[in-house]
């Protein structure tokens, strides 16, 4: 179906070309899975395959790809838009039109399908993806998992015959990224579409994978799932723990790695994760950073959070979940002053944070937010960390020192647009930081993060606490909460769910536990960390 | 279609040509008169129809057209205070401290004495305009110019897309100015200010583009602009046609709205305008390979509201050249308004919509009740 000869991609603005001496061969019906750290040429990869690359991006393309037999370097992306459908990462970035059926239609209207034949694939479409109850709604007023169903439903309803995907489930809850994903699987067993799909989160997709195909440093190699995890840059933790436990073949599911954890289960049986056990609620010695009583906050007319309460304190990592739309991000604004309290209060370290001047605000308060560009109006790194110098007036040179600690391999002349995600996260928490605030907030820090860099994230957050700062992350990635987290705070609808240590909440609930737990249930580990500590712990000696 | 679609029971979105053609005419008659009787009541019949026919749940923005038409009729009075002139007048009701100006601008003057005269005449003209006014709203909050914007010419596929993207978009960049401006508090600074301003725009426009090339790349491979093997000179033929076919058309409408330099200048250039725009609707749309998902029904309805509008706009058209007595109703000396039978019985004429057009089918279910009360409400309303 799609055929890769020899390809090598180089754009004219970087040393080194982006992929090189490709050889892959997708055949029909195949759910293919492609992994590899960040800029390691993934997303390109995709983009080759209905001629975005080089049509649209530019760059020089060496080699031969055919789709379905038609040559991409002859058939432009409008060309090949009956047999390949793309589908990217923001869904809301792709909308043309307003209306779900409208955008439904938008493509088959491009292609001239007929009238009644539209009519009837749209009809299909909204049931094949569960759309129909929001058929008539604006695109925008709906949440981020039928965002990106619609998205993925304006490709399929023109037919095409290979589905791309480039990280579709990266901005979603959990619940919201397996909508996504139960989707697809079916569309790969009912209609034998041929599916291409990169994804960060290998822990919600490799178990659907027929093969994974890992780009790194330009290069690709295709196999089969498990042979593939076993040496991959980058894989879920399940994998993790089967590599610790040498399991062979390696588990890519959780229900593969519970088979095989009888032995690890008993072997650790009645002992518990050496955590550095924080106490929740401290002495009222100190002020919390962060306290929010009975907290009402409005967004337009609509209360967004109806009567919060929530503490963070000095040294304690808390994060925030609950599924899109629930409150997470006005709760990180209210808490920097950029929404006021309808009723009800919140402090940081004892003030209104509405109440306080930008320039008092940075030194109680740091948000990095959701896009970290928001933050970034320099035009190289080393500009801008001297500008965030001056805006926090921290000494010359504060902001650097922090990021070459953050991330080491960043270049003084770079453009902040031109970092990897990973990169660009460490600039905006480093100018952010330099204002020393007590309060660090982090909104959906790990969205297009690879593990490498998450596991950078998770250390330098680890030593923010251990310096006393306190930090608060809204996030919807589990694995991450279990890694980071002292205590976890679940909010829905504007309240507060569940407020509790991190492997209580975490292990209780299906939805929140991390893939390690679930095989270990009932057993309280959360983190292939904890496990690998554990294992080399000799065992407590029996009372 | 179907003969249901016939039938205004059946509760649907009406084909939003049919809403604007019905606001035109509604306009027309409105800029026929200074009768402020008769424009009060164009403005309650628009109201109306809008609050009968309006679609539940979408976009209103008939309530800031009311808002604009005031803002235009307080100017008028203004500017009338201000600086006077136009109508000439005995009754004077105050006087402001007049500043001299310079001889030889005859005509223009500032402050002095305010008469009752002038101060009519000019909410009366204020009251004309916002009357066209409430008429636009009504049209925009009836069909939005969105969903009119789907019914563009082929030929002009390309303009009615760009048009529907800037729709989109600047709602869009509001949006982003505002995240990027709280943004700038986290980083201590306030976001006011020119200096704030420039740095602001920076990743402002750099989203905006950014998000313009994301939507180019899904377009694109989404099949936009796919191979249409049409030659080039029938192309520009058809754009030729359907350009001058429009510009026919709007100063056509011109003529007929304003009246007062040729008033049969208007009608055969609207009608040869017509003509030749639908002749490139049928030399384009033949050549046009991309198709239309569920295009509203043009049926017996959109005849009756299209019908209605232009009855109003065409009676009081008559009225106004037949110098029907309270068209224009004189402000030197000043006098009551009468309203003059006729014309009020054309403008009623478009309030039959009100009742006899399909009800938008959200407004049919209500919001809270079910498909049973749906039923009801069309045995209801027969």
């Amino acid at each position: 179906m799609i055929r890769f000869e020899d390809v090598g991609v180089r754009f004219d603005d970087r040393r080194e070309p982006v992929l090189r001496g490709v050889d892959l061969r997708v055949d029909e019906g195949e759910m293919v899975l492609v992994v590899g750290s960040t800029g390691s040429g993934k997303s390109t990869l995709l983009r080759c395959v209905n001629g975005l690359v080089p049509h649209f991006s530019g760059g020089t393309l060496s080699g031969r790809i055919t789709v379905d037999g038609r040559d991409t370097r002859t058939h432009r992306p409008r060309d090949l838009a009956d047999i390949v459908g793309v589908v990217g990462q923001d869904p809301v970035a792709a909308f043309v039109t307003d209306t779900v059926e409208e955008e439904l239609a938008y493509g088959m209207e491009s292609l001239g399908v007929t009238g009644d034949v539209m009519r009837r694939r749209v009809e299909e479409t909204l049931d094949l993806l569960g759309l129909a109850d929001v058929r008539q709604r604006t695109l925008r007023t709906l949440s981020g998992g039928q965002q990106q169903r619609v998205a993925i439903g304006g490709v399929l309803a023109a037919h095409p015959r290979i589905l791309v995907l480039d990280e579709p489930t990266s901005a979603l809850d959990p619940v919201a990224a397996e909508e996504v994903l139960a989707a697809l699987t079916r569309l790969v067993h009912d209609l034998g579409l041929t599916v291409l799909l990169a994804e960060h989160r290998l822990e919600r997709v490799v178990q659907y994978a027929d093969r994974v195909v890992v780009v790194q440093n330009g290069r690709v190699r295709a196999d089969l799932p498990a042979a593939a995890m076993a040496t991959s840059p980058v894989s879920p933790p399940v994998v993790d723990l089967g590599r610790l436990a040498g399991w062979s073949p390696l588990p890519l599911s959780v229900r593969d790695a519970r088979r095989a954890a009888g032995p690890i289960r008993l072997q650790l049986a009645g002992r518990t994760p050496v955590r550095v056990v924080k106490p929740v609620h401290p002495s009222r010695q100190h002020t919390a950073l962060l306290s929010a009583r009975a907290l009402v906050v409005n967004r337009g007319r609509r209360a967004v959070l109806r009567g919060i309460d929530l503490e963070v304190n000095p040294g304690e990592i808390v994060a925030l979940m609950g599924r899109n739309g629930s409150g997470k991000s006005t709760l990180l604004a209210a808490a920097c002053g950029q929404l006021p309290a309808r009723l009800g209060s919140v402090r940081t370290g004892g003030l209104d944070p509405a109440s306080l001047k930008p320039r008092q605000l940075v030194q109680h308060v740091g948000l990095v937010p959701q896009d970290p560009g928001l933050l970034l109006y320099g035009e190289t790194v080393s500009g801008e960390c001297r500008a965030a110098d001056t805006d926090m007036h921290a000494a010359p040179g504060t902001t650097r020192t922090i990021l070459a600690h953050l991330a080491p391999d960043v270049e003084d002349n770079t453009h902040p647009r031109d970092l990897s995600e990973g990169q660009r996260l460490a600039l905006a928490l480093a100018v952010v930081l330099a204002g020393k605030p007590p309060l660090v907030l982090l909104d959906e820090p790990t969205r297009g993060l690879d593990y490498g860099a998450k596991t950078r994230l998770v250390a330098s957050l680890r030593l923010l606490a251990a310096e006393q700062h306190g930090v608060l992350v809204a996030t919807h990635d589990v694995e991450l909460v279990a890694e980071l987290a002292d205590r976890v705070v679940v909010i829905a609808d504007g309240e507060v769910v569940t407020d509790g240590p991190t492997d209580v909440v975490l292990a209780g609930s299906p939805a929140f536990a991390p893939q390690v737990a679930k095989v270990m249930h009932p057993q309280p580990w959360l983190t292939v960390a904890d496990v690998a500590a554990a294992l080399v712990q000799p065992p407590p000696l029996a009372v | 279609m179907t003969l249901a679609h016939h039938d205004y029971r059946l509760p649907r979105l009406l084909h939003p040509a049919a809403w604007w053609a019905w606001a035109i005419g509604l306009a027309m008659a409105a800029n026929r008169t200074t009768n402020p009787l008769l424009l009060t009541l164009i403005v309650v019949v628009a109201a109306y129809v809008v609050a009968a026919r309006r679609e539940l749940g979408a976009a209103s923005p008939f309530g800031a057209f009311l808002r604009l038409g005031l803002l235009a009729i307080t100017l008028r009075v203004v500017f009338q205070v201000l600086l006077g002139g136009g109508t000439p007048g005995r009754t004077v009701l105050f006087t402001l401290p007049e500043i001299p100006l310079p001889s030889g601008s005859s005509g223009v003057r500032l402050g002095g004495p305010v008469t009752l005269e002038g101060v009519l005449a000019a909410t009366y003209e204020g009251a004309r305009l916002a009357a066209v006014l409430a008429c636009i709203g009504a049209a925009n909050t009836l069909a939005s110019p969105r969903r009119l914007l789907r019914y563009v010419p082929a030929t002009l596929y390309e303009v009615g897309t760009a048009l529907v993207v800037a729709l989109t978009y600047a709602p869009q960049l509001v949006d982003d100015a505002r995240r990027v401006r709280v943004a700038r508090r986290l980083r201590g600074h306030g976001g006011r200010g020119i200096r704030e301003l420039a740095r602001l725009a920076v990743p402002v426009l750099d989203s905006a583009l950014e998000r313009s090339l994301n939507l180019a790349a899904s377009m694109e491979s989404r099949g936009y602009g796919r191979s249409v093997h049409r030659d080039a000179r029938s192309r520009r033929q058809a754009t030729a046609l359907t350009l001058a076919g429009l510009s026919g058309v709007i100063a056509g409408v011109y003529g007929l709205l304003d009246g007062s330099p040729a008033p049969l200048l208007g009608l055969p250039l609207l009608i040869v305008g017509s003509v030749a725009a639908t002749a490139s609707l049928a030399v384009g749309a033949r050549r046009d390979p991309r198709s239309r998902y569920r295009p509203d029904p043009w049926a017996t309805p959109e005849w009756l509201v299209l019908g209605c509008g232009v009855a109003a706009g065409v009676l009081m058209l008559v009225a106004a050249q037949r110098g029907v007595p309270g068209m224009v109703v004189q402000t030197s000396p000043a006098e009551w308004p009468i309203l003059p039978w006729l014309p009020a019985l054309g403008v009623l004429v478009a309030l039959v919509p009100a009742w006899l057009s399909p009800l938008p089918p959200l407004r049919a279910i209500g919001p809270f009740d079910g498909l049973q009360d749906e039923l009801q409400d069309v045995g209801a309303t027969s």
